[in-house]
């Protein structure tokens, strides 16, 4: 099985391509990626909402020792970045220098390449945050 | 029924290396190349960015100043010589990206430095005839010049994008044309990473003759003079043979400066006559008419004449403006990394 199969990486292109979320009808939650039940209230309703790009540094750590995938990224910074709107998303801040990186710091996502399958499998794109 | 641009955007990567940097490796007078080139610095793509993704950050820009639905989009041309897939379209991840599927055709466009100029005329005569409503096309490379080559001085990275329209119009589209020969000035084999040049033939007889062609069927076609434009933009391979083409058809250097971004830039291939007009735009008003003229080898040139509308000055500051991405927020990487950026390391199994 190649380590990037190529159904499942367009399975999740809404999320990773277009931000798409999923807002809870009952509790108005917005759960990113979209889920089939609402971890808040448990509800099974739910009206698709995009995500803003827009947004700050959470929290974040600096990644010295990387995947095989990634190895050669290092270090690069991962972080949690809260979006205007209030959903919380986990990804890379690029563009950066991983000491520059402080909480509150703004950013916006910005489309990306994450990962690819060697040299001759598919290429996986989604969102990084950047500095604003 | 008049056709043109509903809205524009453009992308420049933050990284970029000097010339001299560049020239301290190979041994090269760094002074007699910039000097020689009319270049200073070039963009360089990091390693996450690429034909793709840029083409994706310009056209969500472009988006943001049309501020039409993606979905009303008809038809989507990605141009580039440098499409991250040989075999699966740049344009299906950029339309999947905005929104734009399913109900959208969609080309990947090569020819040399001007398969982003080709998107455009095409997606300008599709809008005309009717068989979309809106349609958009996108210029964008991270092109590669061998190791220590005269080009690895100037090939660089960035996209430009343009959806085209027939209402809300920021530029109208005046005329159009194309001149084109078999010129075989700069080619790359199938399985080849770098591509190969005829050195000086690349200039007299394949970029100026060709640039000129369509300059002058524009100028022949509006019955306009050189002095009827406020601006004019030609493709830009190095520093000196814009402004020395647009000189020499008679433009001043004031007409040619703002669209010139190639000495702080370097070539962006596909991107690059695109990429200039979007700094044209930045700063145009109701009114300037606006020459653009494209240079592929191979060879061909796409001429387009734009008249700026009023509706520019409500969708400028909605995307980053060209010259800030240029001047501002730059990061210098030495050649080493610069070699890593661009896959120019042999690495290990």
């Amino acid at each position: 099985m190649s380590p990037l199969n190529p159904a499942r990486t367009a399975r999740e292109y809404p999320a990773r391509y277009r931000l798409e979320a999923a807002r809870c009808d009952a509790c108005g939650a917005v759960s990113y990626p979209a889920r089939l039940v609402c971890p808040a209230c448990r509800g099974r309703k739910f009206s698709p909402v995009t995500l803003s790009p827009e947004g700050q540094v959470l929290t974040w750590s600096v990644i010295h020792v990387g995947p095989s995938s990634h190895k050669h990224e290092v270090p690069y910074a991962l972080a949690i970045v809260e979006l205007t709107g209030g959903a919380r998303v986990t990804c890379q801040i690029a563009d950066v220098d991983p000491a520059a990186i402080r909480i509150g710091m703004p950013v916006r996502l910005e489309f990306r390449r994450i990962q690819e399958d060697g040299e001759a499998g598919v290429i996986a794109y989604g969102h990084k945050a950047v500095p604003a | 029924m008049n056709v043109g641009i509903v809205g524009y955007g453009a992308y420049i990567p933050r990284r970029r290396i000097r010339l001299a940097e560049i020239a301290s490796v190979w041994g090269a007078d760094a002074a007699a190349y910039e000097r020689g080139l009319g270049l200073h610095e070039k963009s360089v793509p990091a390693r996450d960015e690429d034909t793709i993704t840029m083409s994706v950050t310009a056209t969500r820009r472009a988006l943001a100043r049309a501020g039409i639905d993606p979905r009303d989009i008809g038809a989507v041309y990605v141009g580039s010589e440098s499409h991250p897939y040989a075999v699966k379209p740049s344009g299906t991840v950029v339309a999947e990206a905005i929104g734009a599927t399913p109900a959208v055709h969609c080309a990947d466009l090569e020819f040399a430095c001007k398969a982003g100029s080709e998107g455009m005329f095409i997606a300008a005569a599709l809008v005309k005839s009717g068989e979309v409503g809106h349609a958009l096309a996108v210029g964008a490379d991270t092109s590669q010049g061998a190791p220590g080559d005269a080009l690895e001085y100037s090939t660089a990275a960035g996209a430009a994008a343009y959806i085209f329209g027939t209402a809300g119009l920021v530029a109208t589209m005046e005329a159009q044309v194309s001149f084109m020969t078999d010129t075989p000035d700069f080619w790359r084999r199938e399985y080849m990473h770098y591509p190969r040049h005829a050195g000086r033939y690349t200039g007299e007889p394949a970029y100026f003759k060709t640039t000129f062609g369509a300059a002058r069927m524009l100028l022949e076609k509006t019955g306009m003079e050189p002095k009827d434009f406020a601006y004019a933009v030609f493709h830009q391979p190095n520093g000196k043979f814009p402004m020395r083409a647009g000189t020499q058809l008679g433009f001043t250097r004031e007409q040619l400066e703002p669209g010139w971004l190639s000495p702080w830039l370097g070539n962006t291939y596909s991107g690059a006559s695109p990429i200039g007009l979007t700094a044209v735009l930045d700063r145009a008003k109701a009114g300037d008419r606006i020459m653009m003229v494209s240079y592929g080898s191979g060879a061909g040139s796409d001429g387009f004449v734009w008249a700026v509308t009023d509706r520019i000055d409500e969708v400028r500051d909605l995307a980053p403006h060209t010259r800030e991405q240029l001047d501002n927020n730059k990061t210098y990487v030495p050649y080493g990394v610069y070699a890593k950026l661009r896959g120019k390391i042999r690495m290990g199994e």
